[in-house]
């Protein structure tokens, strides 16, 4: 690699161990294998992006102008599915979480470190299968498939973009089988559970949401895809079926699937909570097992979907009460990185500012989730874009902001290079201002009665649309800033030592790159997670923290 | 490894034997009614036989704790799917309005 | 299915994996990851049984029709089969466990040769019922008892269940080709015969979702 400043000896590390596109493809380094996904993601995000692009332009005025009704139908379904299945459900655990899981664990590599190649592949194939159905024309039944639409009425792509999802689940089961795998039977001598990073448990329930769950949505899109070709009846009314087996079968699936995204994200901000305030997480037990409770009742909630389907009411008023029970392990969290923070010596870096980004916007989606929750409110505002600020404040404001915040911390350690720090201070501020221009208006349109998935609406809407629509230009700006200097400090960046943040944590006692097997020799562990003493932060602070950085 | 010095072919016979006579005892108790019970026997049948299959055959009698806890949780799972699911079947019809 | 395969590649014989420390503690990762497939695979087939019970629940007499036009002898005939081959198959394991290489392969081919004939079996069957016009879709014809659509969503069912079931009879005959191969060889030592372990967990676990299908599908009021 090039890259490597001339005036310092090289050395070998996974990046440069290996030379060719070859050596990229045939990869089993889970370290490289991150890499491969970060690619895949980022050129969905990016095509994703693409579509929530053309959704805004056309809501910019009352009257369908810009697109017919169909062709809006197909930018939200595609945006729906490329956003949820290729970008959000691998974004933090393929890639942050394949570099990471084994490393914070002092393991060589993950368990099967073949199958997670295989993983790949099968993402990308299930990805070639969605573009295939760009190209062709595309589908049009929402990312969701509700039957008997898809199955009845639509006479779009339904089959092909359901053949691309059922592929790509096998990636996500394949993943979070070697996750299992590896964080039970991979970790290194004194490494006992409670020595673990709060990123590991949460990727450790995060994993167990993927191999319970996505084999279900499996099975329904096969099913749909059967109905379709040879109408058998199973979810149309006209044959004796009922729909609403198959939002059962699919929420079953789709809720937990939140849950996939927000975790490895609370993971996340667990480590950059402690790296930057430089103390212990405050309950660290509450918050390895609230991430456990949130895998375990984010499967006992699904049908709060479904409050205004033929569901029955008794079935309802239990779904309900149960999601509000979700509320208290996600508060669990916030309250004790925030008990972490307090009188912590708290330095102000890009990714801190990604966790208190994460914090708030997470804290209005979750509870304007509770609005979600209570039946007789969500009757009025179900369908709204109520229900799309909300999911958005915590999959964009929760996932994202985790997925930016990671990608900042964990990035001179991928890749041996800092970024700029100013310019990310920048982007993650008009992040944070253009995301909430973009998504607050939203709250209000919905609560106010607009519908979600209608191409044109009453001209009294007009003024929050152009807020959210300006408020998403300044957010592509925000994600476009980093991807130029991330691109940019892969050559010129500052040559990042092994700890450049002064942090504990087996990923900061190696260098930066790492080595092609992690660990010159599997490391033993004596001491607790984030044992920030006085020694220790004594000893990182004069050299790895100035205090004043200005980019 | 699970090494286990004595011979399981006389353990492994005599589930086999089991199984068979399961299996024709299910379709006999088919053939005749017992009401209300009829799908509960045929079920604990299959549970009994999938049972001996699990514990003999895949080892998990040999397994570490781990193992079983896997095992176990995969059917709690698949519970948890078809008790929420039918709380929504059950109770439906349950108030006097149409469609609720 | 694929990747069942691909985990049983996953292992190279004796070798040990760069990323473990020891040989106990690669067995130990692979039966894991066996046993965390084979809970996807519940999860996979539970989709299935959850609309069975919801349009049993909904339709049982016209899903007792529908079983009665299946054939029991045939059903038990292949439950039987299955039956051996789970024995034949744990004989194998054990025998891998033993160091026997004539034992392996006497009994994996056993087991094969228990799997062909259940797929023959299961493909008369379907023959009998494609004759019939009991396959969904546009030529499925029904004027029994019950009502037609009923009858046509039991007849879905029982193809998507034991279609998949065949499927993954399939994969198992590939796996246990593979085995054979592998123990004609001489691969599987007393030291080293992982994947005979964890093919084996698979073919069991097929074996159980057979043992779960035959009542539920063949057996409805039969009395009647």
């Amino acid at each position: 690699m090039d890259a490597i400043d001339a005036t310092l000896p090289p050395p070998v590390n996974y990046l440069n161990a290996q030379h060719g596109i070859k050596s990229w493809l045939l990869t089993r380094d889970h370290k490289r294998i991150a890499l491969l996904y970060l690619f895949g993601i980022t050129f969905f995000f990016v095509l994703g992006g693409i579509f929530a692009a053309l959704i805004r332009l056309e809501l910019l005025t009352p009257a369908g102008d810009l697109m017919e009704a169909e062709t809006y139908n197909k930018m939200f379904t595609l945006h729906g599915v490329i956003m949820i299945f290729f970008f959000l459900i691998p974004s933090i655990p393929a890639t942050l979480g394949n570099f990471l899981v084994p490393i914070m664990i002092g393991a060589k590599d993950l368990a099967f470190p073949r199958i997670n190649l295989l993983s790949w592949y099968i993402y990308m194939v299930g990805g070639l299968f969605t573009i295939a159905v760009i190209v062709l024309g595309g589908v049009d039944t929402g990312w969701t498939f509700y039957t008997p639409y898809s199955t009845a009425a639509s006479n779009t792509h339904v089959v092909l973009t359901g053949l691309g999802v059922f592929i790509t689940g096998f990636s996500s089961i394949l993943t979070g089988l070697n996750f299992i795998v590896t964080i039970h039977r991979m970790r290194a001598p004194g490494m006992t559970w409670f020595r673990l990073p709060l990123f590991i448990w949460s990727h450790y329930a995060t994993a167990l949401i993927m191999v319970l769950g996505t084999p279900v949505i499996a099975i329904t899109v096969l099913l749909v895809a059967a109905e379709r070709v040879l109408h058998l009846g199973l979810f149309d009314p006209k044959l004796g079926g009922d729909p609403v087996l198959f939002q059962h079968l699919f929420w079953f699936y789709s809720h937990p699937a939140v849950y996939i995204m927000i975790l490895p994200a609370m993971g996340v901000i667990s480590e950059l909570v402690a790296a930057f305030s430089r103390k212990a997480i405050f309950g660290y037990n509450f918050v390895a097992f609230a991430s456990l409770a949130i895998a375990l009742i984010g499967f006992l909630v699904w049908g709060h979907h479904m409050f205004v389907s033929s569901q029955s009411v008794y079935a309802g008023l239990v779904f309900s009460f149960l999601s509000f029970l979700v509320a208290i392990p996600s508060a669990v969290k916030v309250f004790n990185w925030t008990a972490t923070m307090y009188k912590g010596s708290i330095s102000f870096q890009a990714p801190i500012m990604y966790v208190f980004g994460f914090m708030g916007l997470f804290l209005v989606g979750g509870l304007t989730g509770l609005f979600l929750a209570s039946v007789g409110l969500d009757v009025h505002v179900h369908d709204t874009y109520f229900v799309v600020a909300h999911f958005h404040y915590i999959m964009v404001g929760g996932a994202i902001m985790g997925f930016q915040g990671g990608l900042h911390y964990w990035w001179p350690k991928i890749f041996g290079r800092k970024y700029p720090e100013g310019w990310a201070k920048l982007a993650a501020l008009v992040i944070f201002v253009g995301f909430n221009l973009t998504f607050f208006p939203q709250f209000l349109l919905g609560y106010l009665g607009m519908p979600r998935r209608y191409y044109a609406y009453p001209p009294e809407f007009q003024v929050l649309n152009i807020m959210s629509t300006a408020g998403a230009s300044v957010l592509a700006i925000g994600y476009l800033i980093p991807a130029i200097y991330f691109a940019w400090s892969l050559k010129y960046g500052e040559l990042a030592e092994a700890n450049p943040w002064g942090a504990k944590g087996l990923e900061w006692t190696i260098p930066s790159p790492p080595p092609t097997y992690n660990f010159e020799e599997t490391p033993v562990i004596t001491e607790p997670p984030y044992n920030y003493t006085p020694e220790f932060v004594a000893s990182v602070t004069a050299a790895s923290r100035p205090e004043v950085e200005l980019g | 490894m699970t090494e286990h010095a004595e011979s399981p072919i006389g353990t492994y016979l005599a589930v086999f034997v089991t199984l068979l006579v399961m299996t024709a005892l299910t379709t006999w108790v088919a053939f005749h009614d017992w009401g209300a019970l009829n799908t509960p026997i045929a079920l604990a049948i299959a549970v009994f036989k999938g049972s001996l299959v699990v514990w003999f055959f895949m080892h998990v009698r040999y397994s570490a704790r781990l193992t079983q806890i896997v095992v176990v949780s995969g059917f709690f799972w698949l519970l948890i799917l078809f008790s929420f699911t039918l709380s929504d079947y059950l109770s439906r019809g349950m108030l006097p309005f149409p469609g609720k | 299915m694929a990747d069942a395969q691909a985990h049983a590649q996953d292992l190279e014989p004796t070798a040990l994996q760069h990323q473990f420390d020891s040989l106990e503690q690669q067995f130990d990762a692979s039966v894991l990851g066996m046993w965390v497939f084979l809970v996807t695979e519940i999860m996979f087939f539970g989709g299935l049984f959850m609309a069975y019970i919801v349009y049993r629940t909904w339709y049982p007499d016209s899903f007792a029709a529908g079983s009665h036009h299946l054939d029991v002898t045939l059903g038990m005939t292949n439950t039987m089969v299955l039956i051996a081959s789970s024995l034949t198959m744990a004989l194998a394991v054990w025998a891998g466990q033993q160091g026997n290489r004539f034992r392996q392969v006497l009994f994996l081919g056993l087991t094969l040769l228990f799997g062909f004939a259940f797929l023959g079996i299961k493909a008369y069957e379907y023959w009998e019922k494609f004759q019939d016009h009991l396959v969904p879709g546009p030529n499925f014809v029904w004027d029994g008892p019950g009502n037609p659509h009923a009858v046509q969503i039991f007849y879905s069912l029982y193809f998507a269940m034991t279609g998949l079931h065949a499927l993954h009879m399939v994969v198992g005959a590939g796996i246990m080709i593979t085995l054979l191969v592998m123990a004609a060889r001489g691969r599987f030592t007393r030291q080293w015969s992982t994947p005979l372990e964890i093919g084996g967990l698979y073919w069991h676990f097929v074996d159980i979702v057979w043992i779960f299908l035959f009542p539920l599908l063949y057996l409805i009021e039969r009395h009647v």
